[in-house]
């Protein structure tokens, strides 16, 4: 019952910081000096069609006003036209929202993939010499500049050494799959073309070890803290003193209970990734959301840079409720605070 | 320790930073352009043939700058928030704690390239988006401290003698809660000194010719397999100085946390 109440609190405060969002991305892009309705037409276009245009759009309404309408649109899940093409921005997210997914995703199993086997190496190795490589392996991750990283893996593996294909989701000869969730490889593996499939996880892998790497410092740094935490605990001596062979110790009897922490850090790396997605993406020519908003960024399309930083501090938002959930269905203190 | 003597290496080369480069950073040699590294030019040249050492040099200067700016905007705005709240408690509380939770829900990148690419691309802009979306941690520490400080009974003793709201808050909490701010703030400076090179990467921060890393390594990247010096000396700047703070805020973080150092 005590947790039903915490989730549905935390699901309201989640609803407010919502449409707090909303009211701060329509004050952003309304302080904007750039007239969206000439970067629109064009600067020579003819002053009644001007006006024209800033009344169709709904510009020349109070601001308050324009709010509302604002909101009333986004309720019925019209996230206005997009400037530069012309198209409903809903659309246009539907379409490149999938790639962003897609990528994130795969780099967070990277993460996860490196991050959990170098922290539970770094605590095992506390202070000697495995612990310091590993950490500095970490830190080395979100310190290193992900657009240079990309850049030169890139020039690397596929310009010079030929290994990996280059830029985009697929090759130029290679057919897309038919059209399901949207994301390449999942499509393709649903539909069962395994060509496809191959040549998307192959240009799948360069941008998610990208990105993954760099989130992966901080999967590293939480398990280490947590099994440094659950390897002092009396089960584990116990467990030892049984004569139950190390690596069952570690695996089964430690391992799994540091991951509780572990678990909750990686919605919020999640969040992290859809953000860190924007560098990535540019670099590799990734049609997804990161892409898009650059290039509505550079043509002051404001429809098109209000619904993508809504639709990224939506996902963040719900990210961050399921890990408060999680946490709270895991940790019973927190549900009292 | 090995991160306080990098940050201090970058100190002073950000300090004698004039003293330092040997050439102009601004200083064209259009014959001379994309020549690799001699003795005189130790990092070689870029494509408008100015001396990528020197640009280096005068790059630490513009990140420090910058991640210690951004630090001190956050830091003070999210203190003055987060003593409200925790201070007054009530309404207070809920109204600004529910602001932070607005500005928390926001990716720092997209925010910033947002109010960049609004308020026209330049550092400054990109700096101050960043500051935005960098205080509400800030506000949530300080509150979380004034909450289990305001039941001392120092604060307590001062209250008894008269002090005011203002003189408990700068005299005595303030200073009290500053420990857990400043592990926040080192490990933060490293993220943000990488994140505002990242924006001005992809055009949303410094622009050229400003010798600013992110810039530099977005003018060589055109270069990178061949003339791989432009590019590759300022990334390395980069990496050195936010690997620097990275490892302080770590020393700082196992040091105050006693649990972590008694294993």
């Amino acid at each position: 019952m005590n947790l039903l109440r915490y989730v549905a609190r935390r699901a309201g405060l989640t609803v407010f910081v919502v449409f707090g969002i909303t009211l701060i991305t329509f004050v952003i892009s309304h302080v904007v000096p750039a007239d969206p309705v000439v970067s629109y037409l064009g600067e020579h276009a003819p002053p009644d069609l001007v006006e024209k245009v800033r009344h169709q759009m709904g510009l020349d309404r109070p601001r308050h006003i324009q709010y509302l309408f604002y909101l009333r649109d986004l309720i019925h899940g019209n996230l206005g036209i997009s400037i530069m093409d012309n198209r409903p921005v809903s659309r246009d997210l539907a379409q490149y929202l999938p790639a962003t997914v897609e990528l994130s995703t795969a780099a967070m199993v990277v993460a996860i993939l490196i991050g959990v086997p170098t922290g539970v190496v770094s605590a095992l190795y506390k202070d000697r010499w495995p612990d310091q490589v590993a950490r500095v392996f970490a830190l080395g991750g979100t310190s290193l500049p992900v657009f240079y990283v990309a850049l030169l893996l890139l020039g690397l593996l596929y310009s010079r050494l030929g290994i990996l294909p280059g830029p985009g989701q697929l090759g130029i000869y290679t057919p897309p799959p038919p059209h399901i969730t949207g994301m390449v490889a999942v499509d393709a593996l649903l539909s069962g073309s395994w060509a496809t499939l191959g040549d998307a996880l192959q240009h799948l892998l360069l941008p998610a070890f990208v990105l993954g790497y760099y989130s992966a410092g901080l999967i590293t740094r939480m398990t280490r803290g947590s099994m440094l935490e659950v390897l002092r605990q009396d089960y584990v001596r116990t467990a030892r003193a049984k004569g139950v062979a190390e690596p069952r110790v570690v695996l089964r009897h430690a391992l799994r209970n540091a991951l509780l922490p572990t678990v909750t850090v990686i919605g919020l790396v999640y969040g992290g990734l859809l953000s860190g997605a924007v560098l990535t993406e540019t670099i590799f020519s990734w049609p997804g959301l990161g892409r898009y908003v650059t290039n509505s960024m550079i043509s002051v399309d404001i429809p098109a840079v209000l619904g993508v930083t809504l639709v990224i501090a939506l996902i963040y938002s719900v990210a961050n409720l399921i890990v408060d959930v999680l946490y709270a269905y895991l940790d019973p203190q927190i549900r009292y605070t | 320790m090995a991160g306080g003597i990098i940050v201090a290496c970058f100190l002073v080369i950000a300090l004698a930073g004039p003293v330092l480069a040997p050439h102009d950073p601004l200083a064209q040699d259009l014959g001379r352009r994309l020549s690799g590294p001699t003795r005189d030019y130790p990092f070689g040249r870029d494509s408008l043939g100015r001396d990528v050492f020197t640009r280096v040099i005068y790059g630490a200067r513009i990140s420090l700058v910058s991640g210690t700016a951004v630090v001190l905007v956050a830091t003070a705005f999210g203190i003055v928030t987060g003593m409200l709240a925790g201070w007054n408690g009530g309404w207070w509380d809920e109204s600004l704690m529910r602001i932070t939770d607005m500005f928390l829900a926001f990716p720092s990148l997209i925010l910033a390239m947002a109010i960049s690419a609004i308020l026209r691309p330049n550092l400054t802009n990109a700096l101050l988006a960043i500051a935005v979306t960098s205080w509400p941690a800030y506000a949530r520490i300080a509150r979380a401290q004034v909450l289990t400080l305001r039941t001392r009974d120092y604060v307590e003793a001062a209250r008894a003698e008269g002090a005011t709201d203002a003189a408990i808050l700068t005299r005595h909490l303030i200073p009290n809660a500053v420990a857990p701010i400043l592990v926040q703030a080192t490990v933060d400076i490293g993220n943000i000194i990488l994140i505002s090179a990242g924006l001005s990467f992809i055009g949303f921060g410094a622009q050229p010719p400003t010798p600013e890393w992110g810039v530099m390594v977005s003018e060589g990247r055109r270069f990178l397999m061949d003339q791989w010096w432009i590019a590759t000396f300022p990334a390395i700047a980069i990496l050195f100085l936010v690997l620097g703070f990275n490892l302080v805020g770590d020393g700082v973080r196992d040091l105050l946390d006693p649990r972590l150092r008694k294993l």
